[in-house]
């Protein structure tokens, strides 16, 4: 089943400031339903940049991203957002955690803004993440007093919520120790083998990148391989 | 649901900086309390200071007027009707300061529904003797019952009681400070002349003190009866009708009305009374004009630490934008901040306004002018309220709304990849 979840057509974006810098250079590329994908790429590369573009948060870009084959526009702000919402879920390098709530409650956070199911669903549905990516029994303590590895896990858990059609991480390992790394990788792919679920992660960690099932490789704003 | 969430997540930053919050809150608290204080203090002075000449001036007061008379025989020859008469060295007419046929006018007054009450009057000037000096003073007739139900004559009598002068013949309430000068207390006989120079013996049984001393120096008060025995006229003589009317803002329009019907002058309260509009009005412009600066102030203290809130959660901000909330969640988030803020803060300051109120209340004011006052006066009225709240509510939005568009404009990829 090679359903087509996300695609590149024609990506070129510029840098404007201080001068006009063209860091994405033509990129075409898609991605299938159910993919483990890494984009690696030196430092500077552009593979942040299109990440960014992809997510639909850097809308100042030329050509065609399409997320379920549907063309994003560049102008809606508040249909993006919906978008977003809806269908890709994030993960950084950093937590970004809401210290002011609780792990469940910072879970179910996207999954009462898209208001699919009632509150006690979505509480159900968040306390399954959590036992998935096996951190229940953090679920009631606040954001801040759980450790780096942990809050990582959260955040995977934050981006599962609303079963989005892709999850995008930017580095999400960059921050953590080895143990920890290897951590999230193995709930990476158990997420990619149980639930089907496609996972678009850039990283510059090579073993990382080695272990997923398609490598997308950047130089110089264009993909090399 | 969607709205609930916002007010969730705006109720958790609220509550995770409490302590801004709470300056921000008690800025609003003290504008809202300052504003309700203000007003109700100011207000309640107006109230005293209009009091003190409006109750007891007649809304209309019907009278004829000393002025020559306007119909000149000369008019009224037929040879002449055509033409432009010029006469001169014509002179007033005070033979018709009496108003005629006024039992029928009082009648009439009596029917007519527009009428709160009247009481007739008749002025006369005398002169107090005391041993070889003659003291300049007036004489007023009054009904004592329907002066003290209409104007609070009652209030001003501060010794003695006026419902005295229907029970005895021949006495007199003097004005304070022209007991003082006739050196007379309540039992004392003075003499009085007109200036036909008839000499009459009066009891004072009443001092009364109205605040105003050029008014106290020289008035004082009998009975109707009493004044027409010594003008020597009959019981129907009458110089003037004091007119009180239902709705104050009539008093011009039937004025001219009874001017017209009853053939005399008729004097409005308006008319008479005009600066005291003028100034019962910048008094208010100026409480409101503080009270509403104060309150711009408190919101600045609340952009301000917005502004600050805004700055110390824009990674919070950021990470709300990219799991799917809008620029016009994060907007409403903070307006909702902002004007929660504003209602509490507001309300208490509601609060705290009318206790500060009531404390102004109960300070003793004893002033020699204001008889009847015996603490500051506060006037309660509860429309300040509904304007504290809505202006604690509009500036606190237009507070927030600043910096929530800010908010909403944080463009989480700066934030994100900045790290």
């Amino acid at each position: 089943m090679n359903q087509i979840i996300l695609e590149a057509k024609h990506v070129n974006k510029y840098f404007e400031d201080p001068v006009r810098i063209k860091v994405l250079s033509d990129v075409n590329f898609t991605i299938n339903k159910g993919e483990f994908v890494s984009l690696t790429g030196k430092s500077g590369c552009g593979k942040s940049t299109l990440l960014y573009v992809l997510s639909t948060m850097d809308t100042a870009y030329d050509g065609e991203v399409l997320i379920d084959q549907e063309i994003m526009p560049k102008s809606n702000e508040s249909f993006l957002a919906k978008i977003r919402n809806e269908k890709i879920g994030f993960v950084f390098q950093f937590h970004y955690l809401l210290n002011e709530f609780n792990v469940l409650e910072n879970v179910m956070l996207p999954g009462l803004k898209l208001a699919k199911f009632t509150k006690e669903e979505i509480e159900h549905r968040a306390y399954e993440k959590l036992r998935l990516l096996d951190i229940e029994k953090l679920a009631l303590k606040k954001a801040n007093q759980i450790s780096g590895g942990e809050k990582q896990r959260v955040a995977i858990a934050r981006a599962l919520i609303n079963d989005p059609h892709i999850i995008m991480g930017d580095e999400p390992t960059g921050n953590l120790d080895k143990k920890n790394s290897d951590l999230v990788f193995d709930l990476f792919s158990k997420i990619v083998t149980e639930l089907n679920q496609t996972l678009l992660i850039v990283t510059h960690d090579e073993s990382f990148a080695e272990r997923t099932n398609r490598i997308i490789k950047m130089e110089d704003g264009r993909i090399i391989i | 649901m969607k709205k609930g969430i916002l007010i969730n997540i705006a109720k958790a930053l609220l509550l995770a900086r409490w302590r801004q919050t709470l300056v921000a809150a008690t800025g609003v608290t003290f504008s809202i309390a300052m504003f309700i204080t203000l007003l109700s203090f100011m207000s309640g002075l107006n109230d005293l200071l209009d009091g003190l000449i409006l109750n007891r001036t007649p809304h209309v007061k019907l009278y004829n007027d000393i002025k020559p008379n306007v119909n000149q025989p000369v008019n009224d020859v037929a040879a002449f009707k055509d033409k432009h008469n010029f006469i001169s060295s014509v002179k007033s007419d005070a033979a018709r300061i009496a108003i005629y046929n006024s039992g029928a006018i009082m009648k009439n007054l009596d029917l007519d529904n527009r009428v709160l009450g009247f009481t007739p009057r008749l002025t006369a000037q005398i002169f107090f003797n005391n041993g070889s000096t003659e003291i300049t003073g007036a004489l007023n007739g009054i009904d004592p019952i329907k002066e003290a139900k209409l104007f609070h004559f009652n209030e001003y009598v501060t010794s003695g009681d006026a419902i005295d002068l229907n029970n005895e013949s021949n006495t007199i309430i003097l004005g304070k400070g022209l007991a003082e000068k006739l050196i007379a207390s309540i039992g004392t006989i003075v003499q009085i002349s007109t200036s036909n120079g008839e000499r009459f013996q009066l009891k004072v049984i009443g001092i009364f003190q109205s605040g105003l001393k050029d008014f106290d120096d020289v008035q004082s008060y009998t009975s109707i009866k009493t004044v027409q025995k010594v003008l020597i006229k009959p019981n129907d003589y009458i110089t003037a009708i004091d007119v009180k009317l239902k709705n104050i803002l009539l008093a011009p329009a039937l004025a001219k009305e009874y001017a017209r019907v009853y053939e005399l002058d008729a004097e409005d309260i308006q008319t008479a009374n005009s600066q005291f509009e003028t100034g019962s009005f910048i008094r208010t412009l100026i409480s409101y004009a503080v009270g509403i600066t104060l309150l711009v102030v408190a919101g600045f203290g609340i952009y301000n630490i917005l502004n600050m809130m805004i700055f110390e959660k824009m990674d919070s901000i950021a990470i709300l934008k990219a799991t799917g909330f809008s620029g016009s969640d994060v907007k409403n988030i903070f307006i909702y901040i902002a004007v929660s803020i504003g209602i509490f803060g507001g309300l208490v300051g509601l609060l705290f306004g009318l206790i500060i109120s009531s404390i102004i209340d109960q300070i003793p004011f004893v002033t020699a002018a204001l008889p009847t006052i015996k603490t500051y006066p506060i006037n309660y009225n509860p429309n300040f309220y509904i304007i504290g709240i809505i202006f604690s509510l509009i500036t606190t939005y237009f507070a927030g709304w600043f910096p929530a568009r800010k908010a909403s404009k944080i463009d989480p990829v700066i934030i994100i990849r900045g790290k």
